[in-house]
C-alpha cells in the first residue's frame, strides 16, 4: 500500500524532546476504512504519534498525509479536526460543566465560526443525530446529566460519542478501556467494531484481551519506531516483541 | 438560571424608574424619599456592576482572567470625559472656547488631533466603545494567537493597565496628566450638577445594566456561550473538535472590553472626574474580587458581588478608614476558601442539589440494549 488508498500515511516522523527521540523515524500506513490497533510499552511514543497527526506537536522531520494527499504538518489542530480527524484522549477529556447532550451538540458536525455559533438554532435533524449518537454509546438515559457526574467508563463513551458526532473519516482512540470493568471493556470493543464498519479507526491500547477482541491488524511501537506489524498472533510470536513488551 | 436573570433584569429596570421618582417627586420628609447624594452613589455602584458583569463574560464564561479590565473602564471614561471637557467651552477658568483649561495652562496653542470630534456626543459615544474594543481586539489577537493563557495572560493584562497608568500621568499625553479631566458643566446641554440630570444618568445606567444582562443571557445560552464554557474548562479539547479557540476568546474579550468602556462612560458624569488613578492595577484586581464574591460564571452573581462589596467599601471606608484593604483581602480569602463559587454560585448549587437525581445506572445494560 502506498499514499494512494491510505487514510493516514506517516513517513519518517521524528520528534525529539530535548534530544530524546520520542518518535524515531516512524512510518505507518493505515488504509481507507481500516481499523488498526497500536500496542507498545509505556513511553513507546503512541500518544506522541497522535499528537503529531492532530497538529499538537510538530515533528522535526518526516511526512504526514491524510487521505492520501492532505499535508497534516502545515495545519493547526482546529483545521485538522475540520478535515475529519477525531481524537479521543488518553485521559477522558469531556466538558464537565456541560450536560451529556451539550457535549455531543458541541461536537456535532457543522459550522464552527463565532457568528454561526452565536445564531445557531438546533435543527430537528441535528437533534435526531444527537439522539442517535447517544443511543450508540448507550448514554440516552444520561442525556441531561452533567458530564462531571458520569462514571469513568461513561466519560470514555461520551468522548467516543463526541468523536462520532464530529463525523470524522478517521478516529484516533487513545486507551479507551483504561480503568474500565471487564463488562465495560467488552461493550467498548463491540462499539468500536461497529464504528469501524464505516470509518477508519486507530486504537492504542495496552489491554491484550481487548486487542484480541478487536481482531484487527496490530502495529507494535517501541522506542518511537515500528517494531513489528501483523496479526496479533503473529506479532505475539515475534521474539523481539516478547522481549520488549509482552514478556515483561 | 435563565429565570433568575430575567427577574434581575426586571428589578434593575424597575429601579431605573423607581429611584428617580423617589428622589425627585417624593417629598423629602417622607420615609421613602431617596436623598440627593445617594442617587449618584447608587449610579456609581451600578457602573461597577456593569464592569463586574463585563469581566465575568471574559473570566467566568471564557476563562480569561483579565487583571486589566480597569483600563478599558478608564478608557471609556476618558472618552466621555473628553466630550464633557469640550462641552465646557468658554466657561472654563481661561475662557478659551476650544482648548480645555489644562491645555491653556500648559501653553498649548492648538487642540491635539485626537481631541477632534469630541465636541459631538455621538462621536464620543462611538469612541467610548471603539477605543477599549480596539485595544482589547489588538491585544487579544496577539495574546490568544500566541496561546498566552493562565497566569501569563493575567500578568500581561496587569502590565497593560500599569503602562496606561504611567502614560496618562504624563502631562504631554494631553489628557490632563495627574489631575485628569474634571469641572464638567453640561451633558447634552443639561446641567450635570442638577438633580434631574443625575436622576436621568442613574436611569440610563440602570437600563444599560439591564440591557447588558439580557444580551449576555442570550449569548451564554447560545451555542457560542457553550463553546466559551468549553474553552474555559478544556481549551485543547475544544480545539480538537474543530473550534478556533482564539476567535472565541477574542470575541468574549473584546465584547467584555466594550462593556467595560460603556461602564466607564456612565461613571464619569456621575462622579464628576476621571483621572489616571482609574488605571491603577489595584482597581482591576478589585473587579475580579467583586465577580468572585458574587459568583463568577453566573450572570447575576457579579452584579450582586459588585453591589455588596462596594456598599461594604462605602461603609468601612467611612467607619474604619484604615481597615478597608484588610477587610477586602480577608473577604477574598474567605470566599476563595469557603465559597469558591461565590454567593450566587453556592446558592444555585444548593438549589439544584435539592431534588434527588433519578438518572438510571447500569449503563452497560443500556448500551447493550442499544446495539
Ligand atoms: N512534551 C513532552 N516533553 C518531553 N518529553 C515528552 C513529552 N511528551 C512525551 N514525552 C516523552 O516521550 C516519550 C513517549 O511518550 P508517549 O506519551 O508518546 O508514550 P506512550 O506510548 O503514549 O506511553 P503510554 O503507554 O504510557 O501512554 C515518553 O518517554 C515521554 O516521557
Ligand atoms: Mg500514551
Amino acid at each position: 500500500m502506498s499514499k494512494r488508498g491510505s487514510i493516514l500515511y506517516l513517513d519518517g516522523i521524528t520528534v525529539s524532546f530535548d534530544g530524546f527521540k520520542a518518535l524515531n523515524s516512524l512510518s505507518l500506513i493505515v488504509g481507507q476504512g481500516e481499523m488498526r490497533a497500536i500496542i507498545g510499552p509505556n513511553g513507546a511514543g503512541k500518544t506522541t504519534m497522535m499528537d503529531v497527526i492532530t497538529g499538537k506537536t510538530r515533528p522535526d522531520e518526516g511526512e504526514a498525509l491524510f487521505d492520501g494527499n492532505v499535508d497534516l504538518l502545515t495545519r493547526d489542530e482546529a483545521t485538522i479536526a475540520r478535515l475529519g480527524i477525531g481524537r479521543k484522549f488518553q485521559r477522558p477529556s469531556v466538558f464537565e460543566s456541560h450536560t451529556v447532550w451539550d457535549n455531543i451538540e458541541l461536537a456535532l458536525e457543522g459550522n464552527r465560526g463565532v457568528v454561526d455559533s452565536l445564531f445557531h438554532r438546533l435543527s430537528p435533524a441535528e437533534m435526531a443525530r444527537i439522539e442517535e449518537v447517544l443511543e450508540t454509546v448507550g448514554l440516552t438515559a444520561q442525556a441531561r446529566r452533567l458530564a462531571a457526574h458520569l462514571s469513568h467508563g461513561q466519560k470514555q463513551w461520551l468522548e467516543i460519542g463526541m468523536l462520532l458526532a464530529q463525523e470524522p473519516k478517521l478516529l484516533l482512540v487513545d486507551e479507551p478501556v483504561a480503568g474500565m470493568t471487564d463488562d465495560e471493556t467488552a461493550a467498548t470493543a463491540r462499539l468500536l467494531k461497529r464504528i469501524a464498519r464505516e470509518k477508519a479507526v486507530v486504537v492504542v491500547e495496552h489491554d491484550m484481551s481487548f486487542v484480541r477482541e478487536l481482531g484487527v491488524r496490530v502495529t507494535v511501537l517501541h522506542e518511537g519506531a515500528v517494531l513489528a506489524e501483523g496479526s496479533l498472533d503473529a506479532v505475539s510470536a515475534d521474539p523481539r516483541v516478547i522481549e520488549v513488551y509482552l514478556g515483561r | 438560571m435563565r429565570r433568575a436573570t430575567f427577574i434581575a433584569a426586571c428589578i434593575i429596570a424597575a429601579m431605573a424608574i423607581l429611584v428617580p421618582v423617589l428622589n425627585l417627586w417624593v417629598p423629602a420628609d417622607s420615609a421613602l424619599h431617596i436623598p440627593d447624594h445617594l442617587v449618584p452613589l447608587l449610579g456609581k455602584y451600578l457602573c461597577f456592576a456593569i464592569l463586574a458583569l463585563a469581566l465575568d463574560l471574559a473570566w467566568g464564561y471564557c476563562g480569561i482572567l483579565s487583571l486589566g479590565h480597569g483600563a478599558f473602564f478608564a478608557l471609556g471614561g476618558y472618552a466621555m470625559g473628553m466630550y464633557l471637557m469640550r462641552q465646557i467651552g468658554s466657561r472654563g477658568v481661561y475662557a478659551n472656547p476650544i482648548l480645555p483649561d489644562f491645555m491653556v495652562f500648559l501653553n498649548w496653542k492648538d487642540l491635539p488631533w485626537y481631541w477632534y470630534g469630541f465636541d459631538m456626543f455621538w462621536f464620543a459615544a462611538i469612541m467610548v466603545m471603539l477605543v477599549p474594543g480596539l485595544l482589547a481586539f489588538v491585544f487579544g489577537w496577539f495574546a490568544f494567537r500566541s496561546r498566552v493563557t493562565g497566569v501569563y495572560l493575567s500578568i500581561i493584562t496587569q502590565a497593560l493597565t500599569y503602562a496606561l497608568l504611567l502614560a496618562f500621568f504624563r502631562n504631554d499625553m494631553g489628557f490632563g496628566g495627574n489631575n485628569g479631566l474634571t469641572d464638567f458643566k453640561d451633558i447634552l446641554g443639561f446641567n450635570i450638577q442638577s438633580q434631574g440630570t443625575r436622576a436621568a444618568l442613574f436611569a440610563a445606567t440602570a437600563l444599560t445594566l439591564a440591557a447588558f444582562l439580557l444580551m449576555l443571557q442570550w449569548i451564554v445560552a447560545s451555542r457560542l456561550g457553550k463553546v466559551m464554557v468549553a474553552v474555559r474548562d478544556a481549551e485543547s479539547r475544544t480545539r480538537f473538535i474543530g473550534y478556533r479557540v482564539e476567535h472565541v476568546k477574542l470575541f468574549a474579550f473584546t465584547l467584555s472590553a466594550v462593556m467595560a468602556g460603556v461602564a466607564g462612560a456612565l461613571y464619569v458624569p456621575q462622579v464628576g472626574i476621571i483621572n489616571p488613578g482609574e488605571f491603577s492595577p489595584a482597581n482591576s484586581i478589585e473587579i475580579v474580587i467583586w465577580s468572585a464574591v458574587g459568583g463568577r460564571g453566573t450572570l447575576v452573581g457579579p452584579i450582586i458581588g459588585a453591589l455588596t462589596v462596594n456598599a461594604g467599601k462605602s461603609y468601612f471606608t467611612a467607619a474604619f478608614p484604615d481597615a478597608w484593604l484588610l477587610v477586602l483581602g480577608a473577604l477574598f480569602v474567605c470566599v476563595t476558601l469557603f465559597l469558591p463559587r461565590g454567593i450566587v454560585g453556592t446558592l444555585s448549587e444548593w438549589w439544584e442539589k435539592r431534588p434527588q437525581r433519578t438518572a438510571a445506572q447500569a449503563p452497560v445494560a443500556s448500551m447493550e440494549a442499544a446495539q
